[in-house]
């Protein structure tokens, strides 16, 4: 067999980064990559809860797994990147609160620079127009 | 008199005499191994260890920038609350992360915060991770917190 045919896709990457990614395993996330789009799906666990009164997901927890899908979703469209991209900032919006269940997100990219890139991501849990968490991020993507 | 405004004691006081309840009362800050350090009025210190389960580059060893967002968070809404004369909760209602240098594989991380101004409704505050000191920070973040409504006073120790 040609060693073409033996590489991964960029989607096979990806989801071989969360699967790797103690963190993302930790949290317990699981991606689905439709080509170029990719959803996030983080599924309720109780050890996820910042406020054990109230039942809500941790606010950090939402953030880092918007993080995570930023990240994510600029690895799988920068074909020269051969790891995951670090971020520079970011900036998170808390909307609503995450009750206990199942969280979702995407991310879009809304600048691609040639070092950096600009992305918003947003999670969700029963409505996609109602979006619990935002975020705004700058990764570098000029390669190690 | 024990209703005399003046002798009851001011929310920070009590967090900071129910430190470990408020350290263990948060599931995810638990499971990080999070932990807060001291208390004062408007100010929170902690410490985040390093632990394998939260590593971000299974390569380098790294802690990822999602825990240091969730330490600096839980921080920053702890030194809001404490700001407050009487007792509430407060919501974050945004919070900004700039990461300067990556955190050390290994290494405990410290952080501090402090609520430098509230207004009626808004409790604003920065914060800043660590190894050693603040010259060398990893990572700072700055927050606004949304104070909610009246709360019962006995429910203060699990504020956070």
């Amino acid at each position: 067999m040609e060693e073409e045919d033996m590489k991964l896709t960029r989607a096979d990457e990806v989801r071989a980064f969360i699967a790797r990614t103690p963190l993302a395993q930790e949290m317990g996330l699981r991606c689905e990559v439709m080509g170029d789009e990719m959803t996030m799906i983080m599924p309720f666990q109780d050890k996820l809860i910042g406020n054990f009164m109230i039942k809500a997901i941790h606010g950090g927890a939402i953030g880092a797994f918007l993080e995570l899908t930023s990240q994510a979703q600029v690895f799988l469209v920068t074909e020269h990147l051969a790891r995951p991209p670090r971020p520079i900032n970011l900036t998170i919006d808390y909307l609503r609160q995450g009750h206990a269940k199942d969280l979702y997100a995407r991310a879009e990219i809304t600048k691609m620079g040639r070092r950096m890139c600009s992305v918003r991501a947003e999670a969700w849990q029963d409505e996609r127009e109602k979006p619990v968490t935002t975020l705004m991020a700058h990764f570098m993507v000029a390669g190690d | 008199m024990s209703n005399d405004p003046a002798s009851a004691p001011e929310p920070w006081e009590l967090m900071k005499e129910n430190i470990e309840m408020i350290s263990g009362g948060i599931p995810w800050g638990r499971r990080m191994a999070f932990r807060f350090t001291r208390i004062e009025k408007g100010h929170a210190w902690g410490l985040q260890p390093w632990k394998e389960r939260l590593v971000g580059d299974p390569d380098t060893g790294v802690i990822h920038g999602g825990v240091l967002t969730a330490f600096l968070d839980n921080l920053s809404g702890t030194a809001a609350s404490s700001a407050l004369s009487k007792p509430r909760f407060v919501a974050t209602l945004d919070l900004r992360i700039d990461y300067m240098r990556p955190a050390e594989k290994g290494r405990d991380i410290i952080g501090e915060a402090e609520c430098y101004h509230t207004t009626r409704n808004i409790c604003f505050t920065r914060a800043w991770a660590y190894h050693e000191s603040r010259d060398k920070v990893i990572a700072t973040a700055a927050g606004a917190f949304a104070i909610n409504k009246p709360r019962p006073a006995e429910s203060i120790a699990r504020m956070g």
